[in-house]
């Protein structure tokens, strides 16, 4: 089965545009240094945005009840969803009784993770993605490649290729400035036509009973304010107990995410416009049975800020599509084996380990721990490859026991030394294919230190 | 005072003057060495590819062989992270683990906080570029990781930095990892080469002549990379540095 070795080494195989892909999310991580640098306690703020979900979590049904009651009083409807199915029923319900054939939707990981365009594009609904990265790779018939940035693996050139089939632009053009000109409009005719709008929630407040959303090119705002039907789709853990909680995660998301102070629009939706409907589907999709695992629990903290993905060296050189998975990078590969461990195992592999994304995850979720705990998993479940298997199951023989170390010490300088260079460096090496091997020393260093302390006493 | 040297696997069979370079630092420093024979390997290769039951008894066997000392030192951040952050599932409630836990430390480490050493007499006159390997940095906070808001340190560039002649060169991307990872260098060989050859391009291009760190596993990758390709530079471990500007 091919996992994220291969792909990843499709994608690294183009040097250049891995380059470019590391250092466009490279200087996208710089930003967020400088951002969070200018808040006082920033280190402080990540302790309490953890605390804040851990609290949370602990009496979720709570808090969801009591936001169902708040929600509900302020004039929305709450739908509940068990999976993913589920939510796509409902929101395609909503839209047939209504008899709405047009959706505008602004940007959502969790309807890409039910995969709910698809789903209402079969049942006649047109759907048009509203924030420009997902209408690029909307346009191209692909699914998003990072969960802030979507088309962050396209060049201006090839989205300028891209709309002049698509929208019919003049050919050579790859101006950001006149491309992003073109998809306004674009976009808003889809807007005025639109009977109904799908949006995203990036936290809702339980106290209050209200969702908000976070964009920065103010399609979810349009979309809300001119159809009359708004549709809002979270799942379980965006809930925050209070208005005060909602504080520290607007701090924390758009500096982690893209180095902003805040996001251009932070819209906060509590019921429906005059004579319209405000439409909350909650979806737990497998997250009820992730928050039941004591081991992955803290994954659920997640806020989708994308920072782990920026600043994950693997990631940034291999490119979002090599994890195969709507959320890609240290979190999507810590999340996904929850979803499917064999068709995913490979993906706590993708990572050198490096710690990078704990460090900069502002709600401090412990990833390369957790991908480590996965790795065991499948090691466990029998999800590895029997060759690794019966190698590490070898090395392990060998290394406890003495003698088997020293006679394996032996034998490998022994061969090392005299195989020719084209069997030492054969298609077996994987190691050797761009590097060269370590030295091989006549001595170890226990030989070494026998003469280093016999010379002392003599 | 008296130490255990553990002596990874690795730097036993390929790079035993790494270990002897630690043992000159050591002794330079007034400290009496014991080398316990028995040791091998801590188990992490097969704890980080997952092999968790492959590793316990190597977790066991160390326990055994560490753990009447008082102190355990190590010329490897990796390795000494095992001991100390990744031990508890298979050792945790046995007795003496906890004191094998506290009294493990890298070389840096061992010599800025225990020895409470803060200036190494020598002389170094070369550009040496500082690769803060990602389980010292990370995993035992050998430094503050650029990540963190928290005041800027580094135990082993403080170190390095007290040699006379010493120019540490400024890194583009201070910490950012080589790509060795243990088994992610054969396993996802494509992204951990390219990751190594951007380290070393940010070395090269600060003007390092040299390149330390406290892991030889990284050293190794990366020098593996630049032997291949012809660069000039070379890598050495910290405590060699150490070795040769007291020696």
């Amino acid at each position: 089965m091919i996992g994220h070795a291969e792909r990843a080494a499709r994608f690294a195989a183009d040097d250049a545009r891995a380059h470019w892909h590391d250092q466009a999310l490279w200087w996208v991580r710089a930003k967020r240094d400088k951002a969070a640098s200018a808040v006082p306690d920033w280190e402080r703020l990540r302790g309490l945005a953890s605390a804040i979900k851990a609290h949370t979590q602990s009496r979720l049904a709570d808090y969801l009840e009591e936001f169902e009651r708040n929600a509900t009083a302020a004039g929305a409807r709450v739908h509940w969803a068990r999976d993913a199915e589920e939510h796509n029923a409902i929101v395609h319900r909503i839209l047939a009784d209504r008899g709405a054939t047009r959706l505008v939707k602004s940007k959502s990981m969790l309807t890409e993770e039910c995969h709910l365009n698809p789903y209402l594009e079969a049942r006649g609904i047109e759907v048009v993605d509203t924030d420009l990265g997902e209408r690029i790779v909307q346009l191209a018939h692909e699914p998003p490649s990072h969960i802030v940035l979507p088309a962050i693996h396209r060049k201006k050139e090839e989205i300028g290729e891209l709309f002049h089939h698509k929208l019919g632009t003049a050919a050579g053009l790859s101006d950001p400035k006149v491309l992003t000109e073109a998809a306004r409009g674009h976009l808003r005719e889809r807007f005025m036509r639109a009977q109904a709008g799908l949006t995203g929630v990036n936290f809702a407040v339980a106290e209050t009973g209200h969702v908000v959303v976070c964009t920065n090119e103010g399609n979810a705002d349009m979309g809300t304010s001119l159809p009359p039907i708004h549709i809002a789709c979270m799942g379980v853990e965006k809930l925050v107990p209070r208005l005060a909680d909602l504080a520290v995660f607007l701090r924390l998301l758009a500096r982690s995410a893209t180095g902003q102070p805040t996001t251009t629009y932070t819209t906060h939706f509590l019921g429906p416009l005059r004579g319209g409907e405000l439409h909350i589907v909650v979806v737990d999709n497998g997250r009820s049975r992730l928050l039941a695992d004591e081991t992955f629990r803290r994954a659920l903290h997640c806020i989708r800020c994308g920072a782990c993905m920026n600043t994950c060296p693997v990631f940034r050189r291999s490119g979002g599509y090599s994890y195969a998975y709507t959320i890609p990078g240290p979190i999507g590969s810590v999340l996904a084996p929850s979803v499917d461990p064999r068709a995913h195992a490979s993906l706590p592999f993708a990572s050198s380990l490096c710690g990078s994304c704990d460090d900069v995850c502002p709600v401090r979720i412990p990833l390369h721990d957790q991908l480590l705990a996965r790795r065991r998993d499948a090691a466990r479940a029998g999800l590895l490859s029997s060759g690794k298997r019966l190698g590490m199951r070898l090395a392990g023989m060998v290394l406890r026991s003495g003698f088997l170390y020293l006679l394996a010490s032996r034998l490998g300088k022994l061969l090392g030394r005299a195989l020719p260079r084209r069997i030492l460096y054969g298609r077996w090496n994987v190691w050797g294919r761009q590097r060269e091997l370590p030295p091989l020393p006549r001595e170890s260093f226990r030989d070494l230190y026998r003469q280093h302390r016999s010379e002392r006493r003599g | 005072m008296k130490v255990a040297l553990f002596i990874p696997c690795y730097v036993d069979q390929l790079y035993p003057h790494v270990g002897m370079a630690t043992v000159r630092v050591l002794e330079k420093l007034g400290v009496e060495i014991v080398y316990p024979e028995e040791q091998t390997c801590c188990g992490q290769p097969m704890a980080n590819a997952g092999f968790a039951d492959d590793a316990a008894p190597l977790a066991r066997k160390f326990l055994e062989v560490f753990g009447r000392f008082e102190h355990v030192v190590c010329p490897s951040g990796s390795c000494t992270s095992m001991v100390r952050n990744h031990y508890d599932p298979y050792l945790a409630g046995a007795p003496g683990f906890e004191a094998l836990k506290q009294g493990t430390f890298e070389l840096c480490e061992f010599i800025t906080d225990v020895l409470k050493v803060a200036r190494i007499p020598g002389r170094y006159p070369l550009k040496v570029g500082l690769h803060q390997s990602c389980h010292g940095l990370r995993e035992l906070r050998l430094g503050s990781a650029s990540e963190l808001l928290v005041p800027r340190y580094s135990k082993v560039a403080s170190l390095l930095s007290s040699l006379e002649g010493i120019e540490l060169v400024p890194l583009a991307r201070p910490d950012e990892c080589c790509g060795f990872g243990g088994t992610f260098a054969v396993a996802e060989e494509a992204v951990s080469c390219m990751m190594g050859r951007d380290r070393i391009a940010d070395h090269v291009k600060a003007g390092a002549e040299v390149v330390t760190g406290t892991d030889v596993s990284c050293l190794m990758h990366m020098d593996g990379l630049a032997r291949r390709a012809g660069e000039r530079v070379r890598f050495r471990h910290v405590a060699e540095i150490l070795a040769e500007a007291m020696a």
